[in-house]
């Protein structure tokens, strides 16, 4: 692959070569460059700009990091017609994704509560490596939640029709066939639902502590010093059953594509077959399972607080500001050289961030441009973004999904070993509570890279700008 | 000599496995799916399963036979801990595996791995030594 060109502060390029269908761009800055060191993922975006269809450039965001097949960060379109659909270009964890919770209470009201709502937080809501929820669903029941999504989740009493339109695509991708969704995952996805996971998924309780865009903040109905509440999780086993079952039957069919690829996880399907058409069908299940799972734990979220603190839900007022999915494809309609065209685009580690206007999202927002909400690592906090013109027109509209790893698994529990990471974080005024032992350890704040550093390139990119940044204060892990 | 090490890969976790011949190699990277994922001393080995599983030679062999051994735990919830590969050529394998159903009370789950993945999986034999690299998905 030829060397990195820096376009300008903010994007660097890998100039199209060999059997590569376009070039390759990186939002990024000198420093995290220059961080990146070793990491292969430019190779990765060099890969993707290899498939069939591609549209203009194979993008990279700023938290980009080595993934398998596509690189984690990575966003690429491809034309309905001769373009293709790759399950490894969502990821395993399909819609892994986040929502934010706004409240009425301002830091000082939880102050000395805060243990008591992280501790029942813990015990109501299933966390960690495999964990089971009380409720065992019937298949027949199952495959309803995965056509409705979180209305499934509405309807049986869990939140309301308001939290819908807060939720991209209302929490539920058109054309899910859950007789596309093998029986494996079936079974996987029946005593999974409202579960957290482990992993980098979290719920955290959060303070604003900096509004950047009043006029956005206001919209957003976020204030100085108001808590709120963060839920990242996705699939669960189910997504990760749906991705691999449909990997394993493209990668049986790769001698039919026009070229040979790089690297067998890049596997894929024309959007115009049946193998394409029955993946995407199925990843919209997964897709809606993710939301009903992130509606059904804010809903015990509110549970939670209304218990714990003995208020009622008017004097919490806790409303959902978005959800959005970092790790997706979808139909979506963009103007390219001047016409208007409907693509394939994928999202893997990736937030939609559509501009002011934009149909897709709720008239309070009309003004200010989609919230794209940025988790950072385990008790760093969170950033609030809005979606741009820019990003429209740029990177099909997306923007970064987080903070990335910089150090491995393996290394960052070596970085740990002999340190109490709970205490270290307690230091520092935040309280944890994790179910696995190897999570703390693997999930400290330097394996990853640093937040501001990621948000600052995209916003002064334009491809979203900066309204609020929240601080940690107490977060449940799997 | 280690039946297998972990390499490291930024997002995930990879494993190096060695053995002396393909049944061993193979059997020796389903034992480290589970040694990774669970404390196995408290795993015994009482349910046994008998797997067949087809490739497209052996890198595609070596990922369906791991994606096999993982579904027993992820769908089926069995700790397993005793591998054995009766049959294998590049396209085919017959093995047996034997443990017990997953009970919180008794067992240690350390690291979910929620798939084993294609990417740069490689198979290699030379100087009567079989070793191959996959990367798991945690």
């Amino acid at each position: 692959m030829s060397e990195l060109k820096k376009i300008d502060d903010c994007r660097w390029m890998i100039p199209q070569t060999g059997n590569m269908k376009v070039p390759g761009i990186i939002y990024s800055s000198e420093r995290l460059i220059r961080e990146m060191g070793s990491d292969e993922s430019p190779k990765q975006v060099a890969n993707v700009a290899h498939l069939p269809g591609i549209v203009k450039y194979s993008l990279a965001m700023p938290d980009m990091h080595w993934g398998y097949g596509f690189p984690i960060g990575g966003v690429a379109a491809f034309r309905l017609q001769d373009g293709v659909i790759s399950p490894g270009g969502v990821g395993y964890d399909i819609n892994c994704g986040c929502r934010l919770v706004t409240t009425r209470l301002a830091h000082e009201d939880i102050r000395d509560r805060l243990k008591d709502l992280i501790s029942a937080l813990y015990h109501h809501i299933p966390t960690g490596v495999g964990s089971k929820s009380d409720l065992r669903l019937s298949a027949n029941e199952e495959r309803k939640v995965l056509s409705e999504g979180a209305k499934w989740a509405v309807e049986r009493g869990y939140g309301t029709h308001e939290d819908l339109e807060a939720t991209e695509d209302r929490g539920q991708i058109a054309g899910a066939d859950p007789e596309m969704v093998s029986a494996r995952a079936i079974e996987r996805g029946r005593e999974q639902l409202g579960t957290l996971g482990s992993g980098n998924h979290f719920l955290e309780i959060e303070v604003v502590e900096e509004i950047f865009d009043n006029t956005a903040a206001d919209a957003f109905g976020l204030e100085q010093d108001q808590i709120c509440v963060l839920i990242h999780s996705g699939s669960r086993g189910l997504g990760y059953q749906v991705c691999d079952d449909y990997l394993a039957r493209m990668v049986k069919h790769l001698g039919e594509l026009e070229v040979p690829l790089p690297d067998r996880q890049l596997a894929c399907a024309y959007l115009t077959s049946n193998r394409g058409k029955e993946y995407l069908a199925a990843m919209a299940c997964a897709a809606n399972y993710a939301w009903a799972n992130r509606q059904m734990m804010m809903h015990w979220t509110r549970e939670t607080f209304e218990r714990t603190l003995k208020k009622g839900p008017r004097d919490l007022g806790m409303k959902l500001l978005y959800d959005v999915c970092h790790n997706i494809a979808k139909i979506e309609t963009f103007v390219i050289d001047g016409k208007e065209m409907k693509l394939c685009v994928h999202r893997k580690g990736a937030t939609r961030a559509f501009p002011p206007g934009h149909p897709a999202l709720p008239a309070r927002y009309n003004n200010t441009g989609q919230p794209v909400l940025i988790p950072g690592d385990m008790g760093t906090g969170s950033y609030v973004l809005a979606g741009t013109e820019k990003a429209f027109a740029e990177t099909f509209g997306s923007t970064c999904h987080g903070a990335g790893r910089v150090m491995s698994r393996t290394q960052a529990k070596k970085a740990s070993r002999g340190r109490s990471i709970e205490r270290e974080m307690a230091a520092r005024g935040i309280i944890v509570m994790a179910t696995g032992k190897g999570t703390l350890s693997e999930e400290i704040p330097e394996a990853y890279k640093d937040l501001d550093q990621v948000v600052e390139v995209v916003h002064r990119a334009g491809i979203s700008r900066k309204v609020a940044k929240l601080r940690a204060l107490g977060c449940i892990k799997g | 000599m280690h039946r297998y090490k972990l390499f490291d890969h930024t997002a995930d976790l990879g494993v190096e496995v060695h053995g002396k011949t393909a049944n061993e190699l193979f059997a020796n990277a389903a034992f480290a799916v589970f040694d990774i994922l669970a404390d196995l001393s408290h795993v015994s080995p009482i349910v046994e399963r008998r797997l067949v599983v087809d490739g497209e030679g052996w890198e595609d062999l070596l990922v369906n036979y791991l994606r096999e051994i993982l579904y027993l735990y992820n769908g089926e919830g069995l700790l397993l801990k005793e591998f054995s590969v009766v049959d294998i050529d590049p396209r085919h394998l017959e093995g047996k595996v034997a443990g017990e159903p997953f009970d919180p009370a008794k067992h240690t789950i350390n690291t979910e791995i929620k798939a084993v993945t294609y990417h740069q999986a490689a198979v290699k034999e030379g100087q009567g030594m079989w070793t191959a690299r996959v990367i798991f998905d945690v």
